[in-house]
């Protein structure tokens, strides 16, 4: 039975829909339902004229959240207007901050499961969705077996966003049921850590390191080979945890999904954790003194010697280019 | 100030892991270790406790076996006492199963502060502290990369997509720790003597006072229903660095037009 009504959790920064939030659409759209989305935050009119064209036709917004995080006020909202009768089939989030808070709040106040960390999506029948495990070697298809709405969560980068040519969403307000003391967490001040060059999950080219690196100061030469290659630098969990970069920087399982052209790793072994978040990038390039390393069996060029002095070389190579 | 920790024992992850095709569950018959992720909930805890000049951090965990070597590591680096809620009718709970558990374990603790992982490294589904924390009734902050807590408020960043949120709640409350937020303490040689006789109460589903059917496999009401293999990604080149390695990479770069 084809899906009639999905929702899609939208997010944005001042009206800007999120990648993540535009691929959600164009899945759903393409599983032929009708497709609204969901919102919280003030900058819902220029969301509904950003997000339109790729199929959205409703957005529904709780407006404002007055500092609030927004995942209680969102989950209150939907489950209120569920019960209220509203019936969309599927409700579909991103693997994100406030995708998984708002999930996860939902899932308890309609008492259903949400499955998380999908990247496919099918509706022949049942609603089945897949999800990599043990670093994506494996896939693990799951149906809901409940009454819908169905809730999953998707990780980013998993459907390719495309416009469908629609006008602006209609934009629809939802009501906000009181939530008492969940509400407490309030944002008292945002901070932006402004990165120079492309972002890591949208760069061409990806270049990380690891603990091969040895240590932290060491990593300003991924840096530079990323700002050279005109990249970003990202990293492996372990040197995240040890506290050399922040986890805005991690590539993994946890932390970013990257689909680059290029992913060049550098002093990474490849534990499950982190091929997961790199293995889809279009050509792989690895650099590690340790013949054996799990990395060289997904590497397209794979180089087995000391970072410490192939990256430098690279990066005077690159230099006299110009 | 009581702080109850949500702590995962998982199979190593230095192993690779495997389904059992029966009950398509991850194989978890070998020595269970204390989920990494958690170690760093637990020593924020232990450091919270001696800011708080005094109070208690409580473990709180689940399995289907009565396992109880991670929790011992835990209990190792400092943290008093355990509840073990250990019951076969849990094999196959989801994250909702699971927070429904954790949480009715966690109520007979009363704590000022429950402190999870943002996801376990085996299943990582990132909900159950956001879960635990609406069947609590509490408020939450999750992905939180340094936290604090001063006059009973919980003073958090919190990671976003564009830097951090400085977010703070009232206690009681919910607070998720991505890796990193400290820097885990290794137990002692008498931590780990003292943690041979910590307390590490037991129970049982319905010592909770919950429905066998609300967890395991019939709570979860989901199926699976295919489980494949990734298709392989193959090997290409691999060459010994003797000095040139990098005219290699250079040229690779070239014929993918990135330079």
């Amino acid at each position: 039975m084809p899906l009639s009504t999905i929702w899609v959790h939208a997010e944005s920064v001042d009206g800007k829909p999120a990648s993540i939030s535009l691929e959600l659409a164009t899945q759903a759209r393409e599983l032929g339902a009708t497709v609204e989305a969901v919102h919280a935050g003030g900058d819902a009119e220029a969301l509904a004229q950003a997000i339109g064209p790729y199929g959205v036709t409703k957005l529904h917004t709780t407006g404002d959240t007055d500092g609030c995080l927004p995942g209680v006020v969102l989950a209150a909202a939907l489950a209120g207007a569920i019960k209220g009768g509203a019936a969309p089939d599927l409700i579909m989030f991103g693997t994100t901050y406030d995708g998984r808070d708002t999930a996860a709040r939902l899932s308890v106040r309609l008492d259903r499961p949400v499955l998380t960390n999908n990247v496919t999506v099918t509706a022949d029948g049942d609603v089945v969705v897949s999800t990599p495990v043990f670093g994506g070697t494996t896939f693990v298809d799951t149906a809901f077996r409940c009454d819908p709405p169905h809730l999953a969560l998707f990780r980013p980068k998993s459907f390719e966003p495309s416009e469908s040519g629609g006008g602006p969403a209609e934009v629809v307000t939802l009501e906000v049921p009181d939530v008492g003391a969940t509400r407490g967490a309030k944002i008292v001040e945002r901070h932006v850590e402004e990165r120079s060059g492309p972002k890591l999950d949208e760069a061409a080219v990806v270049v990380s390191g690891g603990r091969g690196l040895g240590e932290a100061g060491k990593y300003d030469m991924i840096e530079e080979l990323a700002k050279l290659l005109k990249g970003a630098p990202g990293a492996s969990r372990a040197i995240v945890d040890a506290g050399w970069v922040p986890y805005a920087y991690q590539v993994g399982q946890t932390g970013k999904v990257v689909k680059p052209t290029v992913y060049i790793a550098a002093g990474i072994s490849g534990a499950t954790q982190h091929m997961v978040g790199m293995k889809g990038s279009k050509n792989i390039i690895a650099i590690n003194k340790d013949p054996e390393a799990p990395i060289f069996s997904i590497a397209d060029l794979g180089v087995v010697g000391d970072v410490h002095k192939v990256v430098p070389k690279l990066i005077e190579t690159l230099k006299a280019r110009g | 100030m009581k702080v109850a920790v949500c702590v995962k024992q998982i199979p190593d992850p230095a192993s690779p892991g495997e389904l059992d095709p029966e009950t398509k569950t991850l194989k978890r018959e070998g020595k269970l270790v204390l989920d990494e992720s958690d170690s760093y909930g637990v020593e924020m805890a232990l450091q919270l406790v001696d800011a708080a000049g005094g109070g208690e951090v409580v473990l709180v965990s689940m399995a289907p076996n009565n396992e109880t070597s991670g929790l011992r590591t835990a209990l190792a680096m400092g943290a008093a006492s355990a509840i073990l809620v250990s019951d076969p009718a849990l094999l196959g709970s989801d994250a909702l199963g699971t927070a429904k558990v954790l949480a009715a374990a966690i109520k007979r603790a009363e704590p000022d502060l429950v402190m999870a992982a943002t996801e376990s490294t085996d299943g990582y589904t990132g909900t159950v502290p956001e879960q635990v924390a609406e069947l609590m009734g509490l408020p939450s902050v999750t992905f939180a990369k340094h936290v604090e807590v001063a006059e009973g408020t919980l003073k958090v960043n919190r990671q976003t997509e564009a830097g951090f949120d400085e977010v703070e709640c009232p206690l009681p409350a919910v607070v998720s720790v991505t890796a990193g937020v400290v820097e885990p303490r290794y137990p002692s040689f008498k931590g780990i003597m003292a943690a041979k006789s910590k307390p590490v109460e037991e129970l049982t589903v319905s010592d909770l006072g919950l429905d066998a059917g609300e967890v395991g496999w019939a709570g979860a009401r989901q199926e699976i229903v295919n489980i494949a293999p990734a298709e392989e990604r193959k090997a290409g080149e691999i060459i010994e660095d003797e000095g040139e390695a990098h005219l290699k990479i250079v040229e690779f770069l070239e014929q993918l037009k990135v330079l």
